[in-house]
This record gives structure tokens, C-alpha cells and sequence, in this order.
């Protein structure tokens, strides 16, 4: 998909349709954050509560199944460093 | 030529609503619209109609399963009035902007507070902007009619819009008239099966109804309204087509005795029929007056109603809402504003009357175009009055 900024009002489908599957992955929210989730993999016990909470579906886990946040998508909430029982996320201010 | 038989408008409607061969019906009870949920629920129960009938908890989940059928190819249908059209106002708004042609009759009633049953046009003034096409019938046929006509234009490829039939609670709603049916071979010949090229399916998918960011908001509104205005030579089409099956030819605007006249009547849905009796008791006196009866609220038809105004001297605007605070009736504020730039326009004087369905009678329409003239001679701009008020 074209950016936004270049759409015409003739472009849009009717109904503003999305015909392509995904499109949504083009906008990174990520670009809101204030605050940063730093991880702490020592304290990680994989119970994949942050993933369930993350309102962005930031959180994916890696190979060994530690939780992994995507600063593409991840809007700073805060929410998973607040569920995450063992306290293995922090959340830290953004630079500048 | 179809069948002309006696029966009471909401069984009209539902027939129609039968022959165009609907596949979804969700629709909530309310008063004066239930003759047709009830009588569209006997028909699937006996057979008679091949639809899905959902009955729903509440209008706001009606028009979302209209929606969401109408999403997924099947031809859709409900029916409200009043309250239960406020409360499903917010997913009306969302089935236009997502070009959902799902048709809805609304039997028009007042809207709380006071409480009040009974027929007026405040509920579908508070959508006037919904981005629907907008009909308003007269009597009987009309409603038959068009129901037919909505289900042809809106699914239109060039069209692809909702649209809402209006008649008048009660007085319309609930009279027993002589309509001329359709035969079923005529109405498949005039409504093709419902094929839309973008459905809701897992097989292909595609995001309906998602979020625009401010960027592009203007963009997507602008392509909203070239839609709606864009509808109107479907519209135009889909009158004279059916007009060449049946003979019954409807225009944007009727116009009745208007030849030579200087003052115009100006009414919507039902009453325009006593306005009509009040024109022929006024023309036998020798006055010149006329009578205008809007059939097609939107899109607005501003060219054939500039034309059908341009040559009177004052208009007298009979309204059945009001904008509290505001221009008085919504339908003569707009008719000003249609004039404003003619380099020669009617003054426009404008009557609120026939709240909750108090009586218009033909001697009301006599006495409002005698006001309005008093007014004139005197030298004063007529405004908004409401009508017959008990000081
Ligand atoms: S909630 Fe905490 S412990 Fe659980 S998976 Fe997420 S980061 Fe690891
Ligand atoms: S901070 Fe919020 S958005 Fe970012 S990963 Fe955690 S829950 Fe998701």
C-alpha cells in the first residue's frame, strides 16, 4: 500500500475496504513510545502472561521461549512490566 | 399490470419487502412499525420466504446484523421507528460509509421526551446526515413501491448505498389502501439477484469498517459525499425503469397544479395528499397556489427543485420536526439554502405542524398560505411559526 499522505479521495476502495491482508503491520505505533520495556531475561519464567496482556501484539517469544518485544510496534504502555509477576520488565524513559 | 387489492400499508411493505426476496430480516418491535417485523416473521415461519430472521435484542444489533449480512452478499432488510432508530444511529452512520445497501423502512413517530407514539419526522431528522439515500412516501403504493425501487437503486454497482423508505406512522403505516401489487416474473425482471464484487469472506479476505488516520479522514469523507450526490442518476434510472414496468413514474420532486402558480405548498410524506385537496379548494376560488411534495430527501435534489420553486412568489413550507433553538424546520432551512444564490427567489415561509400526528386538515393549509400572504403585505420576512399552538 501507497503512505497514507499520498491518498486521493478516488483511491480509497469502496467503503475504504482493505483488499490486502495485513496492511496494519505498515503503521509502526511504536513511534508513540515514551517509555521503553527493558527485558530481563534472568527473572523470564516464559508464563507468556505479558504476551496475553500486550494491547499491540508487540510481545513474541524467541527460540528458547523468552519473551521478545518488537520497538516497531511496542507503544511504551506499560501494562506487560506491570503483569509480568517475577518483575522481569522494566519500563524506561526514552531518550530526548 | 399487477393485482390492486385493499390492505393495510405494513402488510404492503412486507410484501414487497417478500417479493424482492430478502435473504436477512433483523428487525426490534416498536410501535408503529411492528405490523411489518410481525407479518415478515408469519412469512419465513410459513415458508413463504426463504430468509434468515434474526430476532434481535435490541435496533443497534438489527442494523449490525445488516450490516454484517449485507457484508457477506446477502441481501438485507429492517425496519424502526423513533427510539429504536436513535439507538441503532451509530451503526446506521458506519452501514452508509461502508456502502452496505441494506434498505430500511422507517415508520416515522416522534422522539422522547414526552413520550409519544405517534407520527412526526423528529426521529429521521436526528440521521438526517446519516449519508443514506433518503425517500419519503406518500401512501400505500409508495411504500410497495418503493421498497422495490430501494432494492435496485442502492445495489447499484454505481450506487452501492443504504437506503430508507419513510412513510408516516399510523397514518400511513396503519391505513387499509387500495395497492397494486407486482407480480413476482416483473419484479425479477426490474431487481437482478444481489452479486456485489467485494464480500466478507474467508476465502478472500479483505478488512471492512478499519480505522483512517487524520491524514486521509477528509479524503474518505469526500469520497462519502461524491457518492451520495453521484447516486442520484441511478435514481433517476431506477424511477423510470420501473415507471416503464408498471406505469407509475416518480420524481424527485411531484409537483401538483403548479402551472401559473404564485404561492407553492411545500410538504413531505403523507400529508402532501390533504395538501393536494387544500390546492383544489384554493384553485377554485381562482387563487394561483400549487403544491410541491418532496419525495427525495437525499441526496437533495437542488436542481429540479430549483427549477420547480423559481417561478413562484413565496413558498409556505409545511415542516414536521423542529431544531430547537435553530431555523425552525429542517426541510425549509434547507429549501432557503438551496435559494440563496438564485438571483430571483420565493420568500419562504415556514409551519412546524402535525406534531405527534395532530390533524393538518385542508382548511390548515388554507389558513398557513393565508398567514404567510398577511405577512408578505405587511412587509415582513415570514419566519418559522409553530403551527396552531395553544397560547
Ligand atoms: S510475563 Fe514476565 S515472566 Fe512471563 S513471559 Fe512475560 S516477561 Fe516472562
Ligand atoms: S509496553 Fe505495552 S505495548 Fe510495549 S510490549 Fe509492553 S504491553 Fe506491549
Amino acid at each position: 500500500m501507497k503512505p497514507e499522505q499520498d491518498y486521493k479521495w478516488r483511491d480509497f476502495e469502496r467503503g475504504y475496504v482493505i483488499t490486502e491482508p495485513g496492511s496494519s503491520r505498515e503503521y509502526h505505533t511504536g513511534d508513540w513510545r515514551s517509555q521503553r520495556p527493558i527485558f530481563d531475561k534472568e527473572r523470564c519464567i516464559k508464563c507468556g502472561v505479558c504476551w496475553i496482556f500486550c494491547p499491540d501484539c508487540a510481545i513474541r517469544f524467541d527460540a528458547e521461549g523468552y519473551a521478545e518485544m518488537d520497538l516497531d510496534y511496542c507503544k511504551g504502555c506499560g501494562i506487560c512490566s506491570r503483569e509480568c509477576l517475577p518483575g522481569a520488565i522494566t519500563m524506561v524513559d526514552e531518550e530526548g | 399490470m399487477g393485482k390492486r387489492v385493499g390492505m393495510e400499508v405494513s402488510i404492503a411493505a412486507s410484501e414487497a419487502v417478500r417479493l424482492a426476496n430478502v435473504d436477512v430480516i433483523a428487525a426490534y418491535p416498536i410501535t408503529p412499525q411492528t405490523h411489518i417485523v410481525e407479518h415478515l416473521s408469519e412469512f419465513v415461519n410459513n415458508g413463504e420466504l426463504d430468509a434468515e430472521f434474526v430476532p434481535v435484542e435490541s435496533e443497534h444489533s438489527a442494523m449490525s446484523v445488516c450490516s454484517g449480512s449485507q457484508a457477506v452478499g446477502a441481501r438485507s432488510f429492517t425496519c424502526t421507528s423513533s427510539q429504536g432508530l436513535i439507538l441503532m444511529s451509530e451503526i446506521v452512520y458506519c452501514t452508509a460509509a461502508m456502502r452496505l445497501p441494506v434498505i430500511m423502512v422507517l415508520a416515522n413517530r416522534s422522539l422522547s421526551n414526552p413520550i409519544s407514539i405517534w407520527n412526526d419526522h423528529t426521529d429521521v431528522m436526528s440521521i438526517r446526515d446519516c449519508g443514506w439515500i433518503q425517500y419519503f412516501a406518500e401512501n400505500g403504493q409508495d411504500v410497495f413501491d418503493h421498497v422495490l425501487i430501494s432494492y435496485r437503486v442502492g445495489e447499484d454497482r454505481d450506487v452501492m448505498l443504504p437506503v430508507i423508505v419513510n412513510m408516516d406512522g399510523f397514518s400511513v403505516s396503519h391505513v387499509i389502501e387500495p395497492v397494486e401489487l407486482v407480480d413476482q416474473e416483473t419484479v425479477d425482471k426490474f431487481l437482478p439477484p444481489y452479486k456485489p464484487d467485494i464480500v466478507l469472506d474467508p476465502a478472500h479476505p479483505v478488512t471492512m469498517g478499519a480505522i483512517v488516520l487524520p491524514s486521509c479522514y477528509t479524503e474518505a469523507k469526500k469520497a462519502q459525499d461524491e457518492a451520495v450526490k453521484a447516486s442520484m442518476p441511478t435514481i433517476l434510472k431506477g424511477w423510470q425503469e420501473f415507471g416503464d414496468l408498471t406505469g407509475r413514474y416518480y420524481h424527485p420532486i411531484e409537483e401538483y397544479r403548479t402551472e401559473g402558480a404564485e404561492v407553492l405548498l411545500v410538504t413531505m410524506g403523507g400529508i402532501g395528499e390533504t395538501a393536494m385537496w387544500a390546492v383544489d379548494q384554493m384553485r377554485e376560488k381562482g387563487r394561483p397556489v400549487g403544491l410541491l411534495k418532496m419525495r427525495l430527501w437525499r441526496p437533495f435534489p437542488f436542481e429540479e427543485f430549483r427549477k420547480a420553486a423559481s417561478k413562484a412568489r413565496m413558498l409556505v413550507v409545511v415542516d414536521r420536526a423542529i431544531s430547537y433553538g435553530g431555523p425552525g424546520g429542517p426541510v425549509a432551512s434547507e429549501l432557503r439554502s438551496a435559494l440563496y444564490n438564485e438571483p430571483k427567489r420565493p420568500l419562504v415561509a415556514n409551519f412546524i405542524a402535525g406534531l405527534a400526528s395532530r390533524d393538518v386538515a385542508p382548511f390548515d393549509f388554507i389558513e398557513m398560505v393565508d398567514r404567510a400572504e398577511g405577512a408578505c403585505k405587511k412587509g415582513m420576512e415570514p419566519e418559522y411559526e409553530i403551527y396552531g399552538v395553544r397560547e
